[in-house]
C-alpha cells in the first residue's frame, strides 16, 4: 500500500483507453465498477476530442455482484458490437473486475463476433498507464498484422516507413505526428501506417509493407517495434527528433536505414531556434539552472536541448517511468547530476525546493510544483492538462519542435536586459529586486515573499533556519547581511544563500555579515 | 406582480404516482469518492484517505480539474499486489499508511477511510480499521470511515455516506434542550450565511449546519433537533439522525424563490413563526430574486430541457426552471428515485413529465437526439460530443460546484442556463 496525493499516471485500462481512442473502428469493452467512466473526460474534457472514446463500460453495481457479471460483461459486449460496427474490439477489465476474475477474453471468444477480437490482460496493481498503452498497442500488432507476404505491397519505389507510438492524451503527439511526417516526406521517405493515432484495424494489418519504423514514444512503440523488428525484420529509429541537434541525428538515422544520402537530407535543415540560441541576446541563458522532469524519453531529450543548445546547467534530472530508469540514469552521468526516479509527488518537490532551480521543464505536476516554489517553469512532457493542448501548431519534435522549445522554455524566464537592470536598480519601483519578468505581470515574487517572511524571526533570534536551505542551516545571518541579500534579484537569492551558507560553514563562520557575502560571491565567482 | 410567490394552491398530484422509466445499461456516473472534491474543502481539519486504487486515485484528480492545493487534504492508500495477497498483510499496510499520514499531518482532526470498489471486493474491514486506528490516535484524532465506491454509491451518494458516518459521532442535546434547527448537506459558506440572517430575521436564532466546517464543531442531536435538508441525497444520514430522535420537515429543496421560500416557511411553522414575521424575513430577498429571474426568463420561457442523470438535483432543478422560468421538460433522468424525500418536489412538477431513473447511456442519447433539445444538461465525458452534435449542454458538476441555493443565488442558478444559450447565439451571430 502506497499513499499517494497526485500520481503521475493513470492505471493501465486508461492507457489502453489512449490507444484505442486514437484510432478509428476500434472499441474497447471494458469490465468495470460504476463511476470508471469519468476516463472518458479526460478525453472530451482535457483534450477536447469532438467524440466520445470508443468505449463500453459494464458499470456493474454490488447487486450484480451477486448476480451474474459476466453475463451483464456477454451483453454489453454483443450490444455495443451491434450498435458501433466496429472492425476489431478490445476486452479487458479495469481493478475492481480484475478482482472478480470474470475472463472477458474467454467470454467475448463465446459470443463468435465477425470481427478480431483482443483480450488484454492489464494488472492494475502492478502496472501503470503507459505500460497498458504500450501492451495494448503490442497485442493489437500482434493479433492483426500480416505477415510480409500477406500484405498488399504500395506500388512506389520511395523507401518506406511506419511512424510508431503516437496515442490520444499525448503531450503533443498530433502535432509531433504532422511535423515528422512532413519531414520524412520532404527527405523521400514513403509513411505507410501511423500508429496508433489514426490507424485503423485495416491499417494495422498492413504494417509489414515498410522497410523500418520510426519510433516517436518509445513507452509507448518499443515493445511493437521490437516484435516487428524480429517477425518483420523491420529495423527502428533510436533517436528521439527533440531539439535541433536530435533532430539533425535523427534525420541521419533515418537516412541510413532508408539507404538515401544523409549529407543531401540534412541540407535544407533549419530551424530559427539554432541561431536564436547564439545570437548575442542569448547570452544570459548561459549556465541558468535548469530541473528536468518528465517521462523518460521527454526528460533525456529536454536535458540533451538544455544543456547542449541554451547552455543551460542540468542540476537535476528524473522521471515517474521505472520502466526507462536506465535510460535516465544514463543521461543524469552525463550532467553528473543523481537521476531521481520516483513517482512521489512530494518527493519531487522536495528535490525542486533543495536545488533551487532558474527554470523548471516538467509535467503539470511540476507546473504546480514551480508555481508553489516561484520558479519559472515550461511543461515538456505528460501528464497534462488542458492548457497542454493548444490551439495553435506547436509540435516538440522536429525543427519547428525545436524552435517551439525555445519559445517556450525562454518565456517564464525575465528577459536578459531586464536582468541588468534590477541589477543596477535596486530598490527602482518597477525593476525592484523582488519583481516577476515584466511580460508576464511584473509583480511580486512569490519566493521572494516567502524568503522576506522567513528574514524578520531569523533575525531576531540570531538562528538559520531559512525553508530554503534546511541541508546547510549551521551559521546565522547578521541583520546586515540580511538586509544586503534582500538586494539581490530574488532569482539568484536563493543561490546566494546557500553559497554564503556553504562558504560560511566550510569555514567555521558562525554568524555571517555583510562581508562574509562579498567574499563568497567572489568565491565562487572564481570557480 | 407580487413580493412573494405562495405556494401555488393549485399543487395537485404533479407526478406523485409518475412511473419513471426504469434502465439498467452503462451509467455514466461518477462514484461516491467524487464528494471528496467539495466535503475536503468544507470540514477544513478533515482528512479523507481514500483506500483504493490507482483508479481511484486517478479520478479525484481528474474530476478535480486542477491540481492547485500542493499538499491536498487528501489522498489514496493504492493498493497494490502484495495487499491482496493476503488481508493481513493489508491491515497492517494501511496501518502503516496512516501513521505515515498523521504523522506528516499533525493539523488533521479527523481522519476518514473511505472505501471504494477494490476495497469492498476483497472485504478490507474498514470499520474495524478504523474503530482500531481510532484508538490508537486520539484524543488527537478520530478515524471514521465510509464507502465511497462505484458498486455502492452514485456521486453525491457519497456525501451521504460520508455525513451518516458522522451522526453516531454527534453528542445527544440535554434533556428539555431546545428546539434547534439543524440543516443538512454541504452549503457554500455564504449561502449558510444567507439562510442564518433570514431565519435569525424570523426569530430562530438556534441554527446549526451539518457538516460543521470543523470536525471539532459538534451538532447535538436530539428530541428537540429539527432537521431540513438543503440537499436531496442525504437518505442515510437523514434516517440515523431521525433514528437519535431528530425531526424531518417536509420541503421541497431550496432552489429558486418557490423551492426556497417552501423550505424556510416548513422551519417556520416547526417554529412557530408568525406569518408576519415570516413575510418581513423573506420580502427584500425575494423581491431581488424576482426582478433576476425576470431577466432570464425572457431567454429560457419555452425552451425545451433534457436532464441526463448525475447529481440527484435534477428533480428540483426540473421544478425551478419549468415552474419558475418556463422551461418545457422533455426528459428529467435521476440516478434513483428516493420517493419520500422527493415527494414534495415531484407534487410541483407538471403531471405527465417524463422521468428516468438509472441509466442505459446509449439508449439515452438516441432519445435525446430524436428530440433535439434545446439544452441538454450532462456529464463531463458527454458535454462535448453533444455540443458537437449541435446541441447546447450544461456540465452538471457545476451545478453541484456553484451556490445555487437560497434567494440570493436564484439568479446566478438560472444563469448557468441562459449562459450556455446566450454563448451559441453570440458565436453563430
Amino acid at each position: 500500500m502506497q499513499l499517494t496525493l497526485w500520481t503521475y499516471e493513470g492505471p493501465p485500462h486508461v492507457g489502453a483507453m489512449r490507444v484505442a481512442t486514437a484510432m478509428e473502428d476500434v472499441h474497447y469493452v471494458l469490465h468495470a465498477p460504476q463511476g470508471d467512466t469519468y476516463a472518458d473526460l479526460l478525453f472530451t474534457m482535457i483534450e477536447r476530442l469532438q467524440k466520445r472514446p470508443p468505449v463500453t463500460y459494464t458499470t456493474f453495481q454490488a447487486r450484480d455482484l451477486g448476480r451474474d457479471t459476466a453475463e451483464l460483461f456477454k451483453t454489453a459486449s454483443r450490444e455495443a458490437f451491434e450498435r458501433f460496427s466496429p472492425k476489431a474490439m478490445l476486452v479487458g477489465s479495469s481493478c475492481t473486475a480484475e478482482l472478480i476474475q470474470d475472463d472477458p477474453g474467454g467470454l467475448c471468444k463465446a459470443l463468435n463476433l465477425p470481427i478480431p477480437v483482443v483480450a488484454l490482460d492489464l494488472p492494475s496493481y502492478q502496472r501503470k498507464e503507459n505500460w497498458g498503452a504500450s501492451e495494448t498497442f503490442y497485442q493489437l500488432v500482434r493479433n492483426l498484422a500480416l505477415p510480409k507476404d500477406e500484405v498488399a505491397k504500395s506500388e512506389s519505389r520511395k523507401p518506406r516507413c511506419n511512424i510508431l507510438g503516437p496515442t490520444a492524451l499525448g503531450f503533443r503527439h498530433r502535432d509531433d505526428v504532422a511535423e515528422i511526417r512532413q519531414l520524412l516526406t520532404h527527405i523521400g521517405i514513403d509513411i505507410n501506417v501511423v500508429a496508433p493515432l489514426t490507424a485503423t484495424p485495416g491499417d494495422i494489418a498492413q504494417l509489414a509493407d515498410a522497410d523500418f519504423n520510426v519510433v516517436l514514444y518509445p513507452e509507448i512503440a518499443n515493445l511493437s517495434a521490437q516484435w516487428l523488428q524480429r517477425n518483420f525484420k523491420q529495423p527502428f529509429t533510436k533517436t528521439i527528433p527533440i531539439g535541433h541537434s536530435a533532430t539533425c541525428d535523427f534525420v541521419g538515422e533515418v537516412a541510413q536505414l532508408a539507404g538515401l544520402d544523409p549529407v543531401a537530407a540534412l541540407q535544407s535543415a533549419t530551424s530559427r531556434a539554432a541561431w536564436y540560441t547564439r545570437s548575442v541576446d542569448s547570452t544570459y541563458l548561459t549556465n541558468k539552472r535548469v530541473f528536468v522532469f518528465g517521462d523518460a524519453t521527454h526528460a533525456v531529450a529536454a536535458a540533451r536541448v538544455a544543456a547542449q543548445e541554451m547552455g543551460f546547467t542540468v542540476v537535476g534530472i528524473g522521471t515517474y517511468s521505472r520502466e526507462f530508469a536506465r535510460e535516465v540514469r544514463e543521461a543524469a552521468a552525463l550532467y553528473g547530476v543523481e537521476a531521481l526516479i520516483s513517482d512521489d509527488y512530494l518527493e519531487i518537490e522536495a528535490r525542486i525546493a533543495e536545488l533551487n532551480p532558474e527554470l523548471v521543464l516538467g509535467t503539470q505536476m511540476e507546473r504546480h510544483i514551480a508555481k508553489r516554489l516561484g520558479v519559472p517553469c515550461a511543461v515538456i512532457s505528460a501528464p497534462v492538462h488542458v492548457q497542454d493542448f493548444p490551439a495553435r501548431y506547436s509540435p516538440q519534435m522536429g525543427f519547428e519542435g525545436a524552435n517551439v522549445l525555445f519559445d517556450s522554455w525562454v518565456h517564464p524566464l525575465m528577459m536578459g536586459l531586464e536582468e541588468h537592470l534590477i541589477g543596477m536598480f535596486r530598490g527602482d519601483a518597477e525593476f525592484h529586486e523582488n519583481a516577476a519578468p515584466s511580460h508576464l505581470g511584473g509583480s511580486v515574487h512569490a519566493q521572494s515573499q516567502q524568503d522576506s517572511a522567513n528574514a524578520a524571526p531569523l533575525m531576531q533570534t540570531g538562528q538559520t533556519t531559512a525553508a530554503t536551505s534546511q541541508t546547510i542551516a549551521a551559521s546565522a545571518w547578521d541583520a546586515g547581511a540580511e538586509k544586503e541579500l534582500k538586494k539581490i534579484p530574488f532569482f539568484v537569492r536563493g543561490k546566494a544563500r546557500r553559497n554564503t551558507e556553504r562558504y560560511a560553514l566550510e569555514r567555521g563562520v558562525t554568524l555571517i555579515t555583510t562581508e562574509t557575502l562579498y567574499e563568497s560571491k567572489a568565491y565562487f565567482s572564481q570557480s | 406582480m407580487s413580493a412573494v410567490i405562495p405556494i401555488r394552491k393549485e399543487i395537485g398530484k404533479g407526478c406523485t404516482d409518475v412511473i419513471p422509466l426504469v434502465e439498467r445499461g452503462q451509467r455514466e456516473v461518477f462514484c461516491g469518492l467524487t464528494g471528496i472534491i467539495w466535503l475536503h474543502r468544507k470540514i477544513q481539519d478533515a482528512f479523507f484517505l481514500v483506500v483504493g486504487s490507482r483508479t481511484c486515485a486517478h479520478l479525484i484528480q481528474s474530476a478535480a480539474g486542477v491540481m492547485i492545493f500542493a499538499e491536498p487534504r487528501f489522498g489514496t492508500a493504492i493498493i497494490d499486489e502484495r495487499d491482496l495477497a493476503g488481508l493481513a498483510d493489508a491491515n497492517e499496510e494501511l496501518d502503516k499508511v496512516v501513521h505515515q499520514l498523521l504523522a506528516r499531518r499533525p493539523e488533521i482532526k479527523l481522519l476518514f477511510l473511505v472505501g471504494s470498489c477494490p476495497s469492498e471486493v476483497i472485504k478490507l474491514d474498514l470499520s474495524r480499521a478504523a474503530t482500531r486506528l481510532s484508538a490508537q490516535h486520539s484524543p488527537s484524532v478520530r478515524v471514521l470511515n465510509y464507502s465511497g465506491s462505484g458498486i455502492e454509491t452514485t456521486f453525491t451518494q457519497g456525501e451521504d455516506a460520508c455525513l451518516a458516518a458522522m451522526v453516531p459521532e454527534m453528542p445527544s442535546s440535554p434533556v428539555n434542550a431546545p428546539q434547534e434547527l439543524v440543516i443538512v448537506g454541504t452549503l457554500a459558506d455564504v449561502v449558510e450565511d444567507q439562510f442564518v440572517r433570514i431565519l435569525n430575521q424570523m426569530g430562530i436564532d438556534r441554527v446549526r449546519f451539518f457538516p460543521p466546517r470543523r470536525a471539532q464543531d459538534h451538532v447535538p442531536m436530539g428530541p428537540n433537533t429539527q432537521l431540513l435538508l438543503a440537499q436531496p441525497f442525504l437518505a442515510e444520514t437523514a434516517r440515523l439522525m431521525q433514528a437519535r430522535g431528530a425531526s424531518l420537515l417536509v420541503a421541497p429543496f431550496p432552489l429558486g424563490i418557490e423551492g426556497t421560500t417552501a423550505w424556510l416557511q416548513s422551519a417556520a411553522t416547526a417554529f412557530g413563526v408568525t406569518p408576519e414575521k415570516f413575510q418581513s424575513a423573506v420580502y427584500a430577498p425575494t423581491a431581488r430574486a424576482e426582478a433576476s429571474l425576470a431577466r432570464a426568463k425572457l431567454h429560457l420561457d419555452g425552451k425545451r430541457i433534457f436532464f441526463f442523470p448525475d447529481s440527484q438535483l435534477e428533480i428540483p432543478l426540473a421544478r425551478f426552471l419549468s415552474r419558475e422560468l418556463g422551461m418545457k421538460l422533455l426528459e428529467v433522468g435521476t440516478p434513483y428515485l428516493h420517493r419520500q424525500h422527493m415527494a414534495v418536489e415531484l407534487a410541483m412538477l407538471p403531471e405527465g413529465t417524463f422521468l428516468s431513473e438509472g441509466q442505459d447511456v446509449e439508449k439515452q442519447l438516441d432519445r435525446c437526439r430524436a428530440l433535439h433539445p434545446d439544452m441538454v444538461v450532462c456529464g463531463l465525458g458527454l458535454a462535448n460530443p453533444l455540443e458537437v452534435e449541435g446541441m447546447t449542454t450544461k456540465w452538471a458538476i457545476e451545478l453541484v460546484f456553484t451556490p445555487i441555493q437560497g434567494y440570493d443565488q436564484a439568479g446566478d442558478l438560472a444563469e448557468l442556463f441562459t449562459r450556455p444559450l446566450l454563448r451559441r447565439m453570440r458565436l453563430a451571430a
